[in-house]
C-alpha cells in the first residue's frame, strides 16, 4: 500500500518539475511547483515524518508559493521570449550536462543506502520528539534562524522599496 | 516496504531537474523557482536518511532549511522587484549590470 503510494507520489513529482522548467508560462510554472511541494509533503509523510510532512505544506506550498504567485502578477509577468540564437550551444550543452550529473548523482546516493528502511523509533517524526530536539540541543541555531528571517524581511522591504537609478 | 536507494534516486532525479532548470530557463523568478526544486530535494534526501538513522537532527536540518528559503525566496524576489523597476525586463539574458 505504502509501496504504492510512494510511486504515484514519486511519478508526479517528476511529472511536476518537468512541467516546472519546461513550461514557458510562469504562472503555470509557480502551480505546478506548488503541485510539486504537496506531492513531495505526501512522501515525507509516507516516511513517518508527520510534522515535517505539514510544515512543508504551510510554509512551502502556503507561504512562499503565495509569494512567488504575487510577484509574478504584481510584475504581469508574459510567456518567456524565445531564446534568440546565441542560445543554440547552451540549449544543447545545458541537458547534456545535466543528463551526466544526473547519472553520477544518482548512482552515488543509490550505492549510499541499505536497501531496506529500519523498524521506525517509537514517537519518530512527531511534533513533540522534534520540538524538544530543536528547543534543547538546537536553541541557538533556532535564535539565529529568527534572527536570519527578520534581517531578509527587513532586506526584501528597502529593496523593493527604493528605487533604483 | 519503500526502498531508501529509490527515495534517494528520486531527490537525485528531482535535484537535476533543477539544475537542468536554472542552466536553461532564463526568466529570473523562474530560476528562483528551481532554486526551490534544488532545495527540496535536498530535504527529501534529509528525510531519507532521517528515517534510516531514526533520530530528531535531520529533520530539524530540515527545518532550517525551509526557514532559509523563506528568507531566499524573500530576498530574491524583492531583487527580481527592482530589477524590473530598473529594466523592465526579468530576462537574466538582459540582466547585466555588472558584465564588463
Amino acid at each position: 500500500m505504502n509501496l504504492i503510494a510512494f510511486y504515484v507520489f514519486a511519478l508526479l513529482i517528476v511529472a511536476s518539475a518537468i512541467t516546472v522548467i519546461t513550461n514557458r508560462n510562469p504562472v503555470a510554472s509557480a502551480v505546478a511547483l506548488a503541485f510539486n511541494l504537496v506531492a513531495i509533503a505526501a512522501v515525507f509523510m509516507l516516511l513517518d515524518a508527520q510534522f515535517i510532512g505539514l510544515l512543508q505544506v504551510i510554509v512551502y506550498a502556503g507561504a512562499i508559493m503565495v509569494l512567488i504567485l504575487f510577484v509574478i502578477m504584481l510584475l504581469n509577468l508574459r510567456e518567456e521570449a524565445r531564446a534568440h540564437p546565441a542560445g543554440t550551444f547552451q540549449r544543447v550543452l545545458g541537458p547534456l550536462a545535466t543528463l551526466v550529473f544526473a547519472i553520477v548523482l544518482g548512482r552515488a546516493v543509490y550505492a549510499s543506502a541499505p536497501s531496506s528502511f529500519p523498524e521506525a523509533a517509537a514517537g519518530f517524526g512527531t511534533a513533540g520528539s522534534v520540538g524538544k530536539e530543536l528547543f534543547t540541543t538546537f536553541y541557538y541555531p533556532f535564535e539565529a534562524i529568527s534572527l536570519l528571517l527578520i534581517v531578509s524581511m527587513v532586506g526584501a522591504v528597502l529593496l523593493a522599496k527604493k528605487k533604483l537609478s | 516496504m519503500i526502498d531508501p536507494r529509490l527515495v534517494l534516486l528520486l531527490s537525485a532525479v528531482l535535484f537535476s531537474l533543477g539544475v537542468a532548470g536554472v542552466l536553461l530557463r532564463r526568466g529570473a523568478i523562474t530560476i528562483l523557482m528551481c532554486v526551490e526544486l534544488m532545495l527540496n530535494a535536498a530535504n527529501l534526501a534529509f528525510i531519507t536518511f532521517a528515517r534510516l538513522k531514526g533520530g530528531a537532527e535531520a529533520q530539524i536540518y530540515v527545518f532550517f532549511i525551509m526557514a532559509l528559503a523563506a528568507a531566499e525566496a524573500a530576498a530574491g524576489l524583492a531583487i527580481v522587484i527592482a530589477l524590473f523597476r530598473l529594466r523592465d525586463t526579468t530576462d537574466v539574458d538582459e540582466i547585466n549590470l555588472l558584465r564588463w
